[in-house]
């Protein structure tokens, strides 16, 4: 064995500048509550609309997430994947529905019960439809980007109908567990207990993700592949397998993202997937297509500024996010956290 | 004498609508290193890939070990212990070093010992195991790209042009490596523009024209004859001397 001389560069440190690159897009979001504290004026009402801004936007989080490595990964371009937020939203209340003795039961720990059986069964119906859709709708227009807009427009209309005849045409109120009903007063503010639960539980899917995506074989396989799955090939990993994972795992995200929602919402229709997918997208543009981190980033940019607008100015929330969309892709074209790709 | 570890026979490839293989025939004798040589444009890159499984090819067999690999899916032909270096070298720019290494570990943890070893063949893989492999100069990630080939014991190494753009320096540490893979017993297919390096560590030779090849035989055969070399691949020796 021959030891090779060691013609390491040195390297310089890199500038400030170039050290902050990457956490710029996170100093975003602490700039933008600033921003909405010096804006709105009113500390309560402030903190109000930090946390249903929060809250909305990690429910958006969990939707997009499942997209962005879906779109990372094969490329593939979903747009049934509203349809996956429907059916969780609608299964999840069903069972909701079915043990309202235990959501109706003042005790947290009964209504904890009602809503993890709920969660387990959206997701799981969501994922097992995810795999039926990957296989029927998806897989025979692999690379074919115009395709797969029509086909899984066509398969989302066809879920949307299924709804409708399985669950009837009208939509459904819904009333949240007892426990998580009304509100708690802090520092003067109102802060509805569902949308704290809503924080907490988006914060613990977000941090979830990024260990299995940091810490685990799987992961590591995943986030290779967003870059270059050929290469991932050629070391020995099926990488269809994994994408067949990866989109169970998306469709049950988006499954949990509807329950969420439906409860944020307390109403559900089978057209609410779609009608939540426009936000969807903006977060997995601005984030970066691909990227789990510049998804939750952009979802709380969403979520925050649309509260924020609403509040100062109604009619300018329904253009809020597309400006944010344009201003975030004039500054970084490729999103916040673009993956490179080979 | 005994069976090759790689047979090409009759291989043809199809990329879109053009025909770039129209029949390779070609034996990587075990425990040999042999280069593929040839003008840019012959098939070279398209011949490992094919192997490789990253193109399909329209007709002919590939006999890995005796058994038709032709056509397998990449992940198959790779678990039948085949790695490649890409000519691009395939690096994943947004993971550490570290985090290649371990993705290319495909049979479990890395072997320390194997570990150590490719830290005395390429010293920066251990200065730079925590950094992104995307902060890499060209020289390592050509480095990293081999390493994480070599990580494993593996029945056949693809190597697609590795001194392609580097400086001398570099060149010679991945010369340096590689002569420890072969010395190892390493079955090797390496493509190689430089006729220098190809002809200090090639024991067999192969040269390709036009999807096919030309001329195949012992590397010592090629190097020994300027009139061959400038006959098959336009070579003059004074730059190589």
């Amino acid at each position: 064995m021959t030891a090779a001389p060691d013609h390491t560069p040195i390297l310089q440190r890199p500038s400030i500048r170039v050290r902050m690159e990457p956490w710029l897009p996170v100093l975003l979001v602490p700039v933008l509550v600033l921003l909405g504290f010096v804006s709105i004026a009113n500390p309560s009402s402030w903190l109000t609309l930090t946390v249903s801004g929060l809250a909305m936007g990690m429910m958006i989080f969990v939707i997009a997430s499942g997209m962005t490595l879906v779109f990372g990964l094969m490329d593939v371009i979903n747009f049934g994947h509203g349809a996956f937020i429907s059916f969780g939203a609608f299964v999840g209340v069903s069972v909701l529905i079915a043990l309202s003795a235990l959501t109706g039961a003042p005790s947290l720990m009964l209504n904890l019960l009602a809503l993890l059986a709920a969660v387990i069964a959206a997701m799981a119906v969501t994922g097992a439809i995810g795999w039926g859709f990957e296989r029927v709708i998806v897989r025979p227009v692999y690379g074919a980007h115009l395709k797969q807009i029509l086909v899984t427009m066509g398969g989302l209309i066809v879920a949307e109908q299924m709804i409708h005849v399985i669950w009837g045409p009208k939509e459904i109120f819904i009333a949240r567990p007892e426990m998580l009903k009304g509100s708690i007063t802090l520092f003067g503010a109102t802060l509805e207990k569902y949308r704290l639960v809503a924080v907490g539980f988006g914060a613990l899917v977000f941090i979830a993700m990024r260990l299995v995506l940091r810490r685990t074989k799987i992961g590591l396989i995943v986030r290779a592949g967003v870059e270059n799955r050929e290469m991932v090939q050629a070391l020995g990993y099926r990488i269809r397998r994994v994408f067949v994972g990866v989109f169970i795992a998306g469709s049950a995200l988006a499954g949990l993202g509807g329950i969420m929602w439906a409860l944020y919402q307390e109403l559900i229709t089978a057209h609410m997937g779609n009608e939540i997918m426009i936000l969807v997208f903006i977060v997995v543009i601005i984030g970066g297509l691909g990227s789990v981190e510049g998804a939750f980033i952009g979802a709380l940019l969403v979520g925050l500024l649309q509260n924020y607008v609403a509040y100062l100015e109604p009619k300018a929330a329904l253009i809020s996010n597309i400006g944010l969309m344009v201003a975030i892709l004039m500054w970084r074209p490729q999103g916040m956290s673009p993956v490179i790709k080979v | 004498m005994s069976e090759p570890m790689l047979r090409l026979e009759g291989v043809r490839t199809d990329i879109a609508q053009y025909h770039i293989l129209h029949g390779v025939d070609l034996d990587v004798p075990q425990g040999q290193v042999t280069m593929l040589l040839g003008r840019n444009g012959a098939g070279k890159t398209t011949t490992l890939r094919t192997v490789m499984g990253l193109w399909k090819p329209r007709a002919g067999r590939i006999m890995l070990a005796g058994r038709n690999i032709a056509g397998q899916d990449p992940a198959a032909i790779a678990q039948a212990g085949v790695a490649l270096v890409p000519e691009n070298m395939g690096i994943f720019a947004n993971l550490t070093v570290e985090e290649n290494m371990i993705l290319a570990a495909v049979s479990g943890p890395i072997d320390p010992a194997r570990l150590d070893w490719l830290f005395t063949v390429f010293p920066p893989l251990k200065t730079f195991w925590k950094n992104p492999a995307g902060n890499l100069s060209g020289g390592q990630k050509q480095m990293l790209a081999t390493a994480r080939a070599m990580v494993e014991e593996r029945r056949l190494y693809l190597i697609d042009e590795p001194s392609k753009g580097l400086a001398p320096a570099i060149v010679s540490t991945l010369a340096r490596a590689l002569r420890d893979l072969k010395a190892k017993g390493a079955t090797i297919l390496m493509v190689e523009q430089n006729f220098k390096l190809a002809r200090a560590l090639g024991d067999q030779a192969a040269v390709m024209d036009d999807g096919r090849i030309v001329w195949a035989g012992p590397m010592a055969t090629l190097a020994g004859d300027a009139g061959l070399q400038e006959r098959l691949m336009g070579l003059s020796m004074e730059g190589h001397a």
